[in-house]
């Protein structure tokens, strides 16, 4: 079995896909010639032709609106925006339209379409090639959220998603993009899209995360591992609609939840998925669930280590949740 | 009984386009008379050590980068005439709203080098507070905008702080950079459809440099020229040799006092070439054929306007040495007293993201204060 990183995971299912099927089509800005600015996408233009693989004009609405004309006429459009930061210009078509077609159409169009984009900091990218905005898009109605950890899920979870007939909004954390290698199989396989993975099991404290940060997360799990704690993880890899039942399990096994993730605290998906804990699980908790996630700032340049929820910060989150006594 | 619609036009045509490029440097150094600004050799040579103080700094930042001693750089290298042409033609109180390659402008106001060298580092004194990537600062007291970096964005700013301008009384225009992969964004579009409504002080500077990362020129419009879209907004549209400073600054001083006088926007095509990659994070090797880069180096804008200045005997190879020296100088302490500033203080994250801080922020910056510190800093 070949070794991936998540760059060439991804591309191999988007190659996998588009052999597989001619209405699959990607677009974006330098996704054609010279791959995408992260060679996420490259050599699918010199396989696949630049009626395929388009070099779109700089305009995110523009490849987002022209997508959603594909998708309606039955295509299958894979469009990359560059940075999940640049998605805004096309947060009017996302929002109100391609997450509304399907149910302002009574059903009659449909909009399936993969919006992959790179999230997340870590990287010296500033706040323009550094946040994390799932929860804009989880907050409208009609969007499925995916942000796989690792090149394995990637893959997978990507066939699933262009297969999909809903569309999917496909969140590549970039810090991961060369930082893990791991066997992935060559051809077709998919991955449930709704299902998370409990990555290591644990009594004493539910850690959730996903993306990067999973791999801060577990690094914590390791940490508190040798002071007695027995922390699991689970990463959630879709992130709308969530796995509750495998949530809810683990707290009512644990009792005790620490939420990780990298974009604001406020309004972030943490309140989200807390919520959903207190509402399904309250009287198995034992202690208060704890959210560890960015500042309520814009993400900054030079202090960004400080400003993301690495390991030093959830460590001691996991003790003090572990050993909370009433 | 009338059958048809009358034929009234919203308002009488008025937007001018030329699509001949205008340009003053000939090959052999002379000057075409016609065109010629006829500036004050002085002038000439301000120009000409500006442009060469940009490239130098240019060609140290991104050694800085490749030895890891900063995060990144975005320049300016072919594009300096077109840069500083445009900065020069602006008067003091005109306001410039820059895109992301144009410190060459920002120093040509007189910005301190330490300042910006400070924002490379994003150090305790950089303007922006260590919180932006480096090469996006701001320059509010030289008149001079804030970088951000999602495309096109300034572009409407401009046309409101114009009209901001007109409306309090005064004369100031505002002139605003981005590149032509920009055109394809809404906010030009947007932006000129506003500046024709609202007949603003604006001069739109398009750096046609033929590339938007790895996506040529052509494949960001269908039309013939990026000069041309002005029409359609009733925006006067015209072509400049971005390569010639001399041009440039015609070119954009006319525009300027267009507008100053009340006669509205103009959008300038200067045409020129990025000829080195599109930032440190870019190789062009990955899609752009070697030859089209040799072939703009030859009309290398630097080399033009010396050619110029060398033909009139006022610049030569000593000269030119020596500037480079005390250039190099200057930079290198700049450089050095950069690295040696503390970075920006923890508590400062919390700070400007209010006019006054918040509870939940004074709660959180208790947290960031009180709480373990990154092992991984930068
Ligand atoms: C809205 C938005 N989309 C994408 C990007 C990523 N990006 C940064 S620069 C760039 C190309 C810009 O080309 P152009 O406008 O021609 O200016 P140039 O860099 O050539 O000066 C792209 C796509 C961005 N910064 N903002």
């Amino acid at each position: 079995m070949p070794e991936m990183n998540l760059v060439q995971a991804i591309n191999d299912a988007l190659r996998v896909e588009m052999r597989a099927d001619p209405d699959v089509v990607v677009l974006g800005e330098d996704v054609g010639k010279v791959g995408g600015v992260f060679r996420v996408t490259q050599g699918l233009y010199d396989e696949f032709g630049e009626d395929r693989v388009i070099d779109t004009p700089l305009a995110e609405g523009g490849i987002i609106g022209t997508a959603v004309g594909m998708a309606l006429y039955g295509m299958r459009p894979v469009p990359e925006i560059q940075f999940a930061d640049f998605i805004f210009p096309a947060y009017d078509q996302i929002v109100s339209e391609v997450a509304k077609y399907r149910y302002r159409s009574g059903g009659e169009y449909t909009c399936p379409m993969v919006i992959r984009t790179p999230v997340g900091g870590g990287i010296r990218g500033g706040h323009y090639h550094s946040q994390s905005p799932e929860s804009l898009f989880i907050h409208n109605a009609g969007l499925t959220v995916v942000c796989p950890s690792n090149p394995y899920d990637a893959k997978g979870l990507l066939i699933s998603a262009i297969r999909s007939d809903d569309p999917i909004l496909f969140f590549e954390p970039k810090r991961v993009y060369r930082a893990v290698k791991m066997d992935v199989p060559e051809g077709d396989y998919t991955l449930p899209l709704g299902k998370a993975k409990v990555v290591k099991e644990g009594n004493d404290v539910t850690v959730i995360a996903w993306g990067a940060m999973l791999f801060e997360a577990l690094a914590s799990a390791e940490e508190v591992a040798a002071e007695g704690v027995s922390a699991e993880v689970i990463d959630l890899r879709t992130l709308w609609p969530v796995d509750i039942d495998t949530i809810v399990e683990s707290v009512k096994k644990t009792g005790r939840v620490v939420i990780v993730h990298e974009a604001p605290k406020t309004c972030g998906f943490g309140g989200e998925l807390l919520s959903l804990v207190v509402e399904k699980a309250f009287l198995h908790l034992e202690a208060p669930p704890v959210r560890v996630t960015g500042w309520d700032t814009p993400f900054p340049y030079t202090l960004e280590m400080e400003y993301l929820p690495l390991q030093h910060r959830i460590t001691p989150a996991l003790l003090e949740t572990a050993r909370y006594v009433p | 009984m009338q059958t048809q619609a009358q034929v009234v036009p919203i308002r009488t045509p008025d937007a001018t386009f030329a699509d001949d490029v205008l340009s003053v440097i000939e090959r052999d150094g002379s000057l075409r008379s016609e065109t010629d600004p006829k500036l004050p050799q002085e002038t000439v040579l301000r120009f000409y050590r500006a442009m060469v103080r940009t490239r130098i700094i240019d060609g140290q930042l991104e050694r800085l980068q490749r030895q890891g001693r900063i995060g990144f750089h975005i320049g300016s290298l072919g594009e300096e005439a077109c840069i500083l042409g445009s900065a020069a033609a602006m008067r003091p109180n005109d306001w410039i709203f820059p895109c992301y390659r144009e410190f060459g402008a920002l120093l040509w106001r007189g910005f301190p080098l330490q300042t910006y060298v400070d924002n490379m580092y994003g150090n305790a004194d950089d303007v922006v507070k260590g919180r932006q990537m480096p090469d996006h600062y701001t320059g509010k007291p030289y008149r001079f905008g804030s970088v951000s970096s999602p495309i096109g964005t300034q572009i409407t700013q401009a046309v409101g702080f114009g009209w901001a301008a007109r409306r309090k009384g005064t004369d100031e225009v505002v002139s605003v950079y981005f590149g032509e992969g920009a055109t394809s964004s809404n906010e030009f579009h947007t932006g000129m459809n506003f500046a024709g409504v609202m007949n603003a002080p604006v001069v739109f500077l398009c750096r046609n440099n033929r590339w938007a990362i790895s996506v040529p020129s052509e494949k960001q419009t269908g039309s013939a020229t990026f000069a041309q879209k002005g029409v359609a907004y009733g925006v006067r549209g015209v072509r400049v040799d971005g390569n010639d400073v001399l041009a440039t600054y015609k070119v954009v001083r006319e525009a300027v006092e267009r507008a100053a006088r009340g006669e509205g926007p103009t959008l300038v095509e200067m045409l020129t070439y990025r000829l080195g990659g599109h930032s440190t994070s870019d190789d062009p090797r990955a899609y752009r054929a070697q030859d089209e880069v040799e072939q703009w180096r030859r009309t290398d804008p630097i080399l033009r306007l010396r050619t110029h200045l060398e033909a009139l005997g006022v610049w030569d190879e000593s000269k030119e040495e020596a500037y480079k020296q005390e250039v190099e100088a200057e930079l290198k302490a700049c450089v050095a007293a950069a690295e040696a500033k503390a970075k920006p203080s923890l508590e400062s994250m919390f700070d400007d993201v209010f006019a006054e801080l918040p509870w939940h922020l004074k709660e959180q910056r208790e947290q960031l204060l009180g709480g373990p510190r990154a092992k991984d800093h930068h």
